[in-house]
């Protein structure tokens, strides 16, 4: 992602506030993984992995590692008490019953109307869509947690997604180490921008345009 | 008594060179890294490949098409082993993507004898593959048809002799599935014990859908 970890962290604590007690929640690969280590435990957050548990719990410490206890991504982690396992057309039975809250999903690009792309970059790598094609549609709220330009330098918000699409119109809410943005009906309302970067900066490298809150909050 | 234990060599006597192979594992979890091993070392080729992803380069199921045993991949991700992009960028692995639910529903529907699913064709952005258009219950759905294989290779913790099942923890992902959708389904198992001794409400996977037992100690008693 070319983001450094405490950038990373930043942008995970941000996403954790919009999680509320009791709710059910999917991490995808990456920034969504670091966002459990904000939640506090006593609010009782079911998180939801697609290779099948529900009640995913922290880190484990180094040598309590369960081989067969991990995350979507493969790492190493431990369930909370009210846990369960299940096999993988239950865990997209949850999925497409629209029981989760909150699904936190990376991107490579997202463009104003929400369309979403994370699968591939034709002719260089290819990821595949994994469920992001189904949590990106079945999820109540989806949230993009993703650096704000590529490697490259490129804006990943546009006007238009150049990469093959993953799932159309479905992102509520865009949160990078620069700025927070919703997808509205009206295209995309810029509500914060994070020190230190300047508005104009996030202008500046967004390919789509911005609607500025009336309420737009400059976050130390 | 009646066992379905059988030497590893037995057991993969079945898959031979352009089969339909299905296999559990999510990444390494769950993966039957011994029958992987024993099919790459018996030199088949030519597989068509049905599971959740590629796998690692080195390790797991990734380890068959590193070695080119594999020319046509059904799957939802390859993210985690690059050598399969590449060889599908080099138009030497033909690649097939499924979203994952839709894929191991498939797989489900094939394991209980269903031809296919109806699913919402809003779901998705732009895919390989699709299935068959249709109106159902007024709004535009996909036909997509079942999956099954020839054989299904699965990582369990317990068998009983009868081929009874129970799977560990995030081990257990597609593996169910995979045991059902095969006509033949090898089950590789920390540990076998005498029919009897699992707890019938516990076992996932009923015997009848197994059909040979390997330890991943590899011996047959």
């Amino acid at each position: 992602m070319g983001l450094e970890i405490d950038q990373r962290n930043m942008v995970a604590r941000r996403a954790a506030k919009e999680i509320a007690p009791g709710m059910a929640v999917n991490l995808g690969i990456g920034i969504p993984e670091l966002v459990a280590d904000f939640i506090p435990n006593e609010w009782q957050v079911m998180f939801h992995s697609v290779n099948g548990i529900l009640g995913l719990g922290p880190t484990p410490l180094k040598g309590e590692e369960d081989q067969h206890i991990s995350n979507a991504g493969g790492a190493p982690v431990t369930v909370v008490p009210g846990a369960s396992y299940f096999d993988s057309t239950i865990a997209y039975g949850m999925i497409r019953r629209r029981k989760l809250d909150v699904a936190f999903i990376g991107a490579l690009q997202v463009n104003r109307k929400g369309d979403l792309a994370n699968w591939i970059v034709p002719g260089s790598r290819v990821h595949g869509f994994g469920g992001g094609a189904e949590l990106a549609y079945y999820a109540k709220k989806v949230i993009v947690l993703m650096s704000h330009v590529d490697p490259h330098g490129e804006p990943k918000i546009r006007k238009e997604c150049t990469l093959p699409l993953t799932a159309k119109g479905c992102v509520d809410l865009i949160i990078t180490e620069r700025a927070v943005i919703e997808v509205t009906k009206n295209g995309l309302l810029l509500t914060e921008v994070m020190y230190p970067y300047s508005l104009e900066n996030v202008i500046l490298h967004t390919g789509a345009t911005l609607n500025i809150s009336e309420n737009l909050q400059l976050v130390d | 008594m009646l066992s379905k234990l059988v030497t590893r060599e037995q057991a993969v006597e079945h898959v031979l060179d352009g089969s339909r192979l299905m296999h559990g594992g999510f990444g390494t979890i769950g993966s039957p890294a011994l029958l992987i091993d024993t099919i790459l070392q018996k030199g088949i080729r030519s597989l068509t490949l049905i599971g959740i992803d590629a796998g690692y380069p080195h390790v797991g199921i990734g380890k068959l098409i590193s070695h080119r045993r594999v020319k046509h991949l059904i799957t939802t991700h390859i993210g985690s082993n690059p050598e399969a992009g590449q060889q599908m960028m080099d138009g030497k692995l033909e690649v097939t993507f499924y979203s994952q639910g839709i894929l191991a529903e498939k797989i489900r529907a094939g394991g209980v004898g269903i031809p296919g699913i109806v699913v919402d064709a809003n779901m998705g952005g732009e895919r390989t593959e699709g299935g068959e258009p249709v109106i159902f219950a007024g709004r535009p759905c996909l036909i997509e048809p079942a999956i099954t294989a020839e054989v299904g290779i699965v990582y369990a913790k317990q068998a009983d002799t009868y081929g009874n099942l129970i799977f560990d923890k995030t081990a257990r992902n597609l593996n169910p599935l995979v045991a059902m959708a095969s006509d033949i389904t090898i089950a590789e198992v920390e540990e076998i014990v005498p029919v009897g001794e699992l707890d019938p409400e516990k076992i996932v996977t009923p015997g009848i859908f197994v059909d040979w037992i390997v330890t991943r100690s590899g011996g047959s008693s």
